[in-house]
């Protein structure tokens, strides 16, 4: 028997709600969370009371118990958080949703996240407090608070041991922009980024400038996976799970200077164990979402992954590979967390469903493989393969 | 061999203080900075060093921990330069650089600031060594860095 979920789940039904500035949500968290799920199951073309399984991550506020009574679903037979915080398990979620239906657990599965950092605590900003004790204790008193401060202390390992410069960089910051202006539902779009407004912008933390980093955004959104024998009939050609994994390596953890793999993304090990299950190699994906919290961890993602070797990056991420339709590797191809919305990940799961349908803004042509990976250099992280 | 900053800090006040780890597992470490000796924790039946610390030895699975002093020698393993604040007692500081250093004598590596000029060069393999800048209150201090080698030739 094989133990793996190639080709025995799909992926349906996509939903997404506007998406806002931070703090510019004029409705509830909540109400985003019905109201992506409910444009999910209409574009599945079921009913909302159908879904009977629900997973998320990064301690979604929505909890399936109100959402389900909200929505009137008839039972809830599944109910999953993916452990860890950060974008680190949106495909994770999605992976588990489908282990759920492949475990003969649930119909219909909805992997979903909403998020309006207005109403909460933001990922940016340091909560002040007197006293902080372990693993705080050993960086905040140094001023070392936030993802932006940790991703930048591993990216210049990265780049010293490597030798590499500012200009993969660069060049995913540019290719999510670029890709963004084709896209009206993104934040950024029309407004496209220079060289030069790069070049120019402020740093954050070396070496990240201020277009190295994510937005802080509100919305939600929702992804419906059932059986693939059901997803046959259904609305659309169905997106099919190829591969999910998730994991860490060993004692891996954002914010702890120890650990091996200082200078990489956490998904080393995890790689072979994804293109394994989906019984392909790097080099067959078509087209790559690959978070972006911060443009050196998706470098090194895409290193990780075995995309490219750490020593041939300034040749593989050019702004020409990175670019649709055309490019080698065409990546984050509705702008991404830095130009589309930062959905905590959850807007590359529906941009990499529309690019094997065949709908995306910037689509890549023909494209049967789709790559997700989710926030690099938390633990644990998560990776998906969708194919037609 | 150690350094004292004397009453300079690094970083403005107001940044958060550090506290004992659950069941006070770090106690000796902070006790140590108080005494500007840099301690670490280690197995006390196979050696292993351990840092952040933990209850449970993860080579051998002793729950006998101990510690040892470091020389207070280490090399930069990552760095950065934070320009915006994410703090409000950064706010309008400017840039400070923060360190990932790799002791010498001890597999662990320890987070702390690279002390003087906030502009100069850093790089990945440079020697430093430990420098204790205590709080004021003297609770404990905190672990800060210096480089080794006196800066020669600053390029800005």
């Amino acid at each position: 028997m094989e133990y793996s979920v190639n080709r025995k789940v799909a992926i349906v039904g996509i939903g997404e709600t506007r998406y806002y500035k931070r703090g510019a949500a004029p409705v509830s968290e909540f109400r985003l969370a019905c109201e992506a799920i409910l444009k999910a199951a209409d574009d599945a073309g079921i009913d909302v009371r159908e879904i009977d399984g629900f997973a998320s991550y990064s301690n979604d506020r929505n909890d399936p118990t109100r959402l389900a009574a909200a929505l009137g679903c008839h039972e809830i037979s599944y109910s999953n958080m993916f452990w860890g915080g950060g974008g680190g398990g949106c495909a994770g979620a999605v992976g588990n949703a489908a282990a759920a239906l492949v475990a003969g657990y649930s119909k219909y599965v909805v992997a979903y996240r909403s998020l309006a950092q207005g109403q909460f605590g933001r990922f940016g900003q340091a909560r002040p407090a007197a006293t902080v004790d372990a693993p705080m204790a050993y960086n905040a008193p140094y001023g070392l608070f936030t993802p932006a401060q940790y991703i930048a202390l591993r990216t210049r390992r990265f780049m010293d041991e490597h030798g590499v410069s500012q200009e993969p960089m660069a060049a995913i910051a540019l290719a999510s922009y670029a890709h963004a202006q084709s896209n009206p539902h993104a934040i950024m779009y029309n407004r496209p980024l220079s060289r030069e407004d790069y070049d120019n912008s402020r740093w954050i933390a070396e070496p990240f400038h201020l277009f190295d980093c994510c937005q802080e955004n509100d919305g939600a959104a929702a992804v419906i996976l059932t059986t693939a024998d059901r997803a046959r009939d259904m609305k659309h050609r169905p997106a099919y799970i190829m591969g999910a994994a998730q994991g860490s390596d060993t004692g891996f953890s954002l914010v702890s200077p120890t650990g091996e793999h200082y200078g990489s993304a956490n998904f080393r090990k995890l790689a072979p164990r994804l293109f394994g299950s989906a019984g392909i190699a790097p080099k067959d994906v078509d087209v790559a979402q690959v978070y972006e919290n911060f443009t050196g961890g998706t470098m090194m993602s895409i290193v990780d992954h075995g995309f490219c070797d750490a020593d041939e990056v300034e040749s593989f991420c050019t702004f020409e590979n990175l670019s649709a339709p055309n490019g080698k590797f065409p990546l984050n191809t509705s702008g991404g967390n830095l130009a589309d919305c930062y959905m905590h990940g959850f807007e590359l799961i529906t941009e990499s469903v529309r690019q094997v349908r065949g709908t995306s803004t910037a689509q890549v042509p023909g494209a049967e493989i789709a790559f997700v990976a989710g926030g690099p250099v938390t633990a644990p992280v998560s990776s998906l393969i969708l194919c037609a | 061999m150690t350094t004292s900053t004397g009453p300079q800090r690094y970083l403005p006040p107001g940044l958060p203080a550090p506290a004992l780890s659950e069941h006070s597992m770090d106690a000796a470490f902070w006790e140590g900075t108080k005494h500007h000796r840099l301690m670490v924790q280690t197995c006390a039946d196979c050696g292993m060093a351990q840092w952040p610390p933990e209850e449970i030895c993860s080579g051998c699975h002793s729950f006998e921990r101990t510690w040892k002093e470091a020389s207070g020698a280490g090399k930069v393993f990552a760095w950065t330069r934070i320009w915006h604040p994410v703090h409000p007692a950064l706010r309008d500081h400017g840039p400070y650089i923060v360190l990932v250093v790799e002791l010498d004598d001890y597999a662990v590596r320890i987070v702390g600031n690279l002390l003087g000029d906030p502009g100069q060069d850093v790089e990945s393999g440079m020697p430093v060594r430990v420098a204790f800048e205590d709080d004021p209150g003297g609770n404990f201090a905190l672990v800060q860095w210096v480089r080794s080698v006196p800066v020669t030739g600053q390029s800005s």
